[in-house]
């Protein structure tokens, strides 16, 4: 069964739609992917889901030339390593910008897009991957003429 | 009860095409086209962006603005448009889903050609009047189609807007609204077809004109209101000439209209259209201010609200980016980037 298959689609759809993860309540320490033991605090761990704000910064990322047959048209596509502002590290694509812009340490925000297709006729997986951050966008409401 | 806009949102993806490039490819001459059409550039979708993540984009922005309210508070999603992702299988749910609004909300898609979502807007309005719930969202997204050198292909744009509508926090509220509807064959597209077509003599005269002039006219009507007590009129924008020639058949100045007219710059978002050009107008207005609108579908119909500003709306757009910013952030393809991410090449 391939990755992109109705069932597999469905177990990991919300964490990929809102980026959820989870928290340990006893020593505030957060995973991507979802887990259901802290490895630190074991039995006495009390874990709880928590949807993650989306932003963080680029950790680590490659440019990939020759894809997999998913991902052919992204080609060249940038698959990078980010860390999330709460801790965890995701994997993810970054989009929207050209490979030679980007630079580790980059601030990058969650989008939402469509990762993979089943061919022509199946299901769509949808979920998040990565943009750079503009939070220059209030100076727009300075300005009269908008 | 006040009932209105409580919060509202715009997505446009950064890809833009010039329509010389478009006009290059079909020997076209691009100066005679942009003067009659008035567009010069239009947004394109990325290979992984379509309708779906369009409207989530759009409805987080909104969800930003209408600050306080719960995802649970929220029990009804309406998607409009006419480029679904799937034939059977709701775009509503995908992003109920992503906005985790799930599973107490009724959630649908709309199709009305490009006035599916102010559709929703009424369904809203009349869910949240009656009682039955707190807040409503209608969402107006699409990634349009055109046929490779047909005259669609300068307009037919990716973009959308949504808004969530309710009776606290009101940002902006709806006074009224009513609809005009015929059927005219002006524009259609047949299941299994990839494009739309479209019969030229209708555009105009008796589908745009008729519609939008008529169901405006007759809100003003039942309202009592006039063009000079609107700071601010919005029409469905096709091309840039059209709503010029409607305000002006309606009696409003074209400092009315500019604000609103977005389409010169990003082309045609279909069910994102007008909703856009509001979504640009709630970005400057001040409150007191009023503005109406007015969508139309191809088929044909119109759907007219009039709208007064609060004085919410000055703290609450800051919350999200205009729609200012998404025009301003652009990358230019060439035609043939652009056929690969509109999926021109088929197998």
């Amino acid at each position: 069964m391939s990755a992109t298959a109705p069932p597999a689609h469905w177990r990991r759809m919300r964490e990929r739609y809102r980026l959820l993860g989870s928290r340990c309540e006893t020593c505030g320490a957060t995973f991507f992917p979802t887990t259901k033991v802290c490895p630190k605090c074991r039995r006495k761990g009390k874990i709880a889901q928590v949807e993650f704000s989306g932003r963080g910064k680029v950790y680590s990322y490659t440019v990939i030339h020759s894809a997999p047959k998913m991902f052919e048209q992204f080609t060249p596509a940038v698959v990078a390593l980010v860390q999330l502002e709460e801790g965890p590290m995701v994997l993810s694509q970054i989009v929207d910008t050209d490979h030679k812009e980007l630079k580790v340490g980059m601030e990058v925000e969650a989008c939402f897009r469509k990762l993979f297709e089943q061919e022509q006729s199946g299901i769509i997986s949808y979920g998040f991957k990565f943009r750079p951050v503009n939070d220059h966008w209030g100076k727009y409401y300075d300005n009269k003429d908008i | 009860m006040k009932v209105g806009i409580v919060g509202y949102g715009a997505y446009i993806p950064k890809w833009r095409i010039k329509a010389e490039n478009i006009a290059k490819v079909w020997g076209q001459d691009a100066q005679t086209i942009t003067n009659g059409i008035g567009v010069h550039e239009k947004s394109v979708p990325s290979l992984d962006e379509d309708t779906a993540t369009i409207a989530v984009e759009a409805a987080r922005n909104a969800m930003k603005r209408a600050n306080g309210v719960k995802p649970s508070e929220i029990s009804a999603v309406y998607v409009g448009s006419e480029s679904h992702p799937y034939a059977v299988k709701p775009t509503a749910v995908t992003v109920a889903e992503a906005l985790g609004l799930t599973p107490y909300v009724t959630a649908a898609d709309t199709e009305f050609a490009c006035k599916a979502a102010t559709a929703g807007i009424q369904a809203c309005l009349g869910l949240v009047k009656g009682g039955y719930m707190k807040y409503g969202m209608s969402i107006g997204a699409d990634t349009a189609q055109s046929a490779p050198g047909d005259a669609l292909e300068y307009t037919a744009a990716a973009g959308g807007a949504a808004y969530i509508i309710g009776g606290d926090g009101v940002l902006a509220e709806i006074e009224g609204t009513c609809s005009y509807t015929q059927d005219v064959p002006d524009f259609w597209r047949r299941e299994g077809s990839l494009y739309p077509k479209h019969a030229g003599r209708f555009t105009g005269e008796p589908a745009y004109f008729e519609q939008i002039v008529k169901c405006s006219k007759s809100l003003m009507e039942k309202l009592g209101t006039k063009p000079s007590d609107y700071t601010y009129v919005v029409f469905h924008m096709p091309n840039g000439k059209f709503p010029l020639k409607a305000a002006s058949i309606l009696g409003f100045d074209t400092k009315q209209v500019t604000p609103s007219l977005i389409v010169q710059k990003i082309g045609n978002t279909y069910s994102g259209s007008s909703l856009l050009g509001l979504a640009a107008v709630l970005d400057r207005a001040k409150p007191g201010e009023r503005v109406l609108m007015t969508s139309y579908g191809s088929g044909a119909g119109s759907d007219s609200f009039s709208i007064t500003v609060t004085d919410q709306i000055e703290e609450r757009r800051r919350l999200a980016p205009p729609v200012q910013y998404y025009i301003e952030r652009k990358g230019y393809l060439s035609y043939s980037i652009y056929a690969k991410n509109r999926k021109l090449f088929r197998e």
